[in-house]
């Protein structure tokens, strides 16, 4: 632990602040139900109310308390964004390393099957799962990853291959190592700085993504609190010059920018670059 | 009274390191005169480098001039602007550095590079530069000297880069050139050729140089004085001949030592013993390209067979057949009698066990992120099933076999050892599979001499003691000389000469075997005279028999 702070504290302030951002939302997450005003579905007054001292940024469009929903929004939001980006990565890395160990055919099976993948849009392929699998938080889960793992595929492969070419691989093969410790203790432990640079980065965009698909009525459905959906859910008042629909937007932007510090400050790091 | 072309006086550098700045270089003296040339010997980190680039009036970054003064031909070149600093390099001093591969830019032809200098420091324009290119490029004997130049980097060999770059030094007539370990990277038979080039074209111009090396018998062929350097301060300096025959002292001496140190040759092995390892007939390729052709040799218990070629001969793929990554095409490796599955998937954990290999670079050969403990832990562990109290017991008895305190490396990661410590580390990853037979891949070359000479006699003392059989491969005669029993001689990959190591290296010699022998240089000013003159005074540049 003292270690960790010793490190917070010598780390450039972009990545303090974006720490310090990134931790309070998680304990906005983990806390909703305990700081949020009122229960997430509960309609505590009219349609629209302007922001007052019982709702601090008013109410929305079927009159619930929008803080409350910006706090169980955060965690659902968050959470689901969490989940998908550590299942794209968990498959992404095992394929992309076994791709780059074995070689060969295997090797060009799977990547040409992922630069097939990669080639469609991938909010236009998300959308066009999603409308076969049904709109459920299961399936956003499993669609989001797929279309992201192919990133993570392409990176770790590449990451690997410089790896794999090295004497100490060279060495285990040739102590009998079987494929699981080769990935796992030979070459992931010099493949992280990448990897978690780019776990950072994967992160914001499958957020933008679910947002993304909330917004256009396929990501997290009502009546759970999801940022995405309370820009769309409020849109009207835009009209009125109310800046209330803008907020769950900052909140989005506030933590695309907090993540994107903290990876740049990691990416440092690992480039072995001082100050 | 003389005018020297290069003085320093009491020059020191400082390096940043993490507990601040430390000394590197510490009050340097140097006198250098038109026409002369002086060498730097030292290990690695004795600051030749450093002192090297220091006569162009430039510190690598994180690295900066803490006192002293450098005169060039009169000008301080410590308060001189960036300016004037560019005005001399490139045009009046020159660099060469170590790895030709890596300095050239490999999108432009040579002779665009070699144009680049004179024509932008103004002293000539293309054409005229492109006329001395030629004149130049045969005068370092590279061959078809019309059109080498337009060429690029990729399309010429290691030896001919070398010398492009010499002649690139040379392109605007410099006083002075710096020559950083030009032929470190080399082959013994294309060093010959690259040191007589360079030799050839500064007694022509009569350029002053400054020749960096950690081979002393390299240096003694070029220098006319040398300067021996030990971790930033001078240890001495003397005219060639004097330094050689009259070291006055210690570390220079044991430099020296280095290239004595003989083990005593083993009794062959009786008719009738079964060799660890035999090689049967190999023939391998890759692709298409046969590399191999009818090897054979055997390695017996407590022997090193020494491997030796130039690169490209197929000694290193003799091993990768030996392990079992490269499948042959013809012939069999034999383990203990037993004919060993092609490829080292099919290869029995027993077998795996049995042949252990060390590497060249022990950079890239220990995982950078696992520490001590784990990297000679994991195959004692892995084979020998040995866990918890016996596995720390056991890793410590290794540490201590190696030569290195165990509660002081057991829970280091590789990047926190020198170069010679992790060539250690190395060796107890093979020794922790307590294999019958190892294979030392060019295990010295990236050392310096001091710390090579321990490994030799580390792997000496192990065979003895566990009584190994060692597989040799190098290009460095001097290995061979010191700790080989047996040596098989390899050129485009056939066995051209194989036998005792006595029988080898004494007359009548395989023509290719000569050519290796005559080509490593010796202890003696006079040697490379000598090597040109009997090879009839122009080189060999086929390089071949």
């Amino acid at each position: 632990m003292d270690r960790q702070w010793m490190m917070f504290r010598s780390a450039p302030w972009t990545a303090r602040f974006g720490l310090t951002i990134i931790v309070l939302y998680l304990a906005v997450a983990v806390l909703a139900p305990v700081i949020a005003p009122f229960g997430e579905r509960e309609i505590v007054g009219a349609q629209y109310q302007v922001w007052s001292k019982a709702h601090p940024l008013g109410t929305d469009n079927l009159g619930r308390d929008m803080l409350t929903r910006m706090i169980y929004g955060a965690r659902n939001t968050v959470a689901i964004a969490l989940l998908t980006t550590a299942l794209a990565f968990l498959v992404g890395c095992i394929l992309g390393m076994t791709a780059a160990v074995v070689g060969g055919w295997f090797d060009q099976a799977l990547s040409r099957f992922n630069d097939m993948l990669m080639a469609i849009p991938g909010l236009i392929f998300a959308m066009l799962l999603l409308t076969i699998l049904g709109t459920s938080i299961p399936s956003l889960i499993f669609v989001i990853a797929v279309v992201d793992m192919t990133r993570v595929f392409r990176l770790s492969r590449a990451v690997a291959v410089d790896i794999v070419v090295m004497d100490y691989i060279e060495a285990a093969q040739l102590r009998g190592d079987r494929l699981p410790r080769l990935i796992l203790k030979e070459i992931l432990p010099n493949a992280s700085a990448p990897l978690i640079a780019e776990f950072g980065l994967r992160f914001v965009f499958v957020f933008l993504s679910i947002s993304a698909l909330s917004f256009l009525g396929l990501g997290i459905q009502p009546p759970t609190a999801d940022w995405g959906s309370m820009v769309r859910e409020n849109a009207t008042l835009m009209t009125y010059g109310d800046i209330t629909p803008l907020i769950p937007a900052s909140a989005i932007a506030l933590l695309t920018v907090a993540v994107n510090f903290v990876v740049d400050w990691k990416l440092h790091i690992a480039s072995g670059l001082k100050e | 009274m003389t005018e020297f072309l290069l003085t320093m006086r009491g020059l020191s550098i400082e390096g940043r390191t993490e507990a601040g700045w430390s000394q590197i270089v510490r009050g340097i003296d140097l006198d250098l005169a038109r026409g002369e040339v002086l060498g730097f010997i030292g290990e690695s980190g004795a600051g030749k480098s450093t002192l090297g680039l220091a006569a162009m009036g430039f510190v690598r970054g994180g690295c900066r001039f803490s006192g002293g003064s450098i005169r060039f031909d009169g000008v301080e070149l410590m308060e001189a602007d960036q300016e004037l600093l560019r005005r001399l390099r490139g045009a009046r001093i020159a660099y060469v550095a170590q790895s030709a591969a890596a300095s050239f830019n490999p999108a432009h032809r040579l002779v665009d590079q070699y144009c680049e200098t004179p024509v932008r420091h103004g002293i000539m324009n293309r054409a005229e530069a492109e006329r001395r290119a030629l004149e130049h490029y045969r005068q370092m004997n590279l061959p078809e000297p019309e059109t080498i130049g337009f060429r690029y980097p990729h399309q010429v060999s290691g030896g001919q880069l070398q010398r492009a770059m010499t002649a690139m030094a040379m392109a605007s007539r410099p006083d002075l050139i710096i020559f950083d370990e030009p032929t470190t990277a080399l082959d013994v038979t294309t060093q010959i050729e690259v040191l007589a080039s360079i030799r050839e074209i500064v007694e022509l111009y009569g350029t002053s140089a400054i020749y960096i090396s950690h081979d002393l018998a390299v240096v003694a062929q070029m220098a006319d004085r040398i300067k021996v350097l030990l971790r930033g301060d001078e240890v001495e300096e003397a005219a060639t001949r004097v330094m050689l025959e009259d070291p006055q002292q210690n570390y220079t001496k044991s430099l020296w030592a280095v290239r004595t140190f003989r083990r005593e040759e083993q009794v062959p092995p009786s008719a009738g013993t079964r060799p660890v390892v035999e090689i049967r007939d190999v023939d391998a390729s890759y692709g298409a390209v046969k590399v191999l052709h009818g090897v054979n040799f055997a390695i017996h218990a407590r022997h090193t067979v020494a491997v030796v070629g130039e690169s490209g001969s197929g000694k290193s793929t003799v091993a990768r057949v030996v392990t079992g990554l490269l499948a042959p095409t013809a012939g069999e490796v034999l383990l203990e009698g037993q004919p060993l599955p092609k490829r080292f998937r099919e290869r029995s954990k027993h077998q795996l066990r049995q042949i252990q290999m060390i590497y060249q670079m022990a950079d890239t050969a220990l995982n950078p992120k696992i520490r001590i403990r784990e990297i000679i832990g994991y195959p004692a562990r892995f084979y020998l099933g040995l866990k918890g109290r016996a596995l720390d017991q056991r890793v410590r008895e290794i540490l201590s076999m190696i030569g290195l305190e165990p509660d002081a490396f057991i829970d280091r990661l590789p990047g926190e050892l020198s170069g010679g410590q992790k060539q250690r580390i190395g060796i107890a990853r093979a020794l922790a599979a307590e294999p019958d037979f190892i294979i030392c891949d060019e295990v010295t070359s990236a050392l310096d001499q001091i710390v090579a000479e321990g490994i030799l006699r580390l792997l000496d003392q192990l065979q003895s003691e566990l009584d190994l059989a060692y597989m040799l491969i190098t290009h460095d005669l001097a290995t061979v000389r010191a700790i080989a029993d047996e040596v098989v001689v390899m050129k485009s990959g056939k066995v051209v000469e194989q036998g005792r190591k006595a029988q080898v290296f004494s007359p009548p010699h395989h023509p290719y075997t000569e050519l290796l022998l005559s080509s490593v240089p010796e202890m003696d000013a006079d040697w490379l005279s000598g090597v040109l003159a009997s090879r009839g005074g122009r080189l060999d540049l086929s390089g071949g028999t």
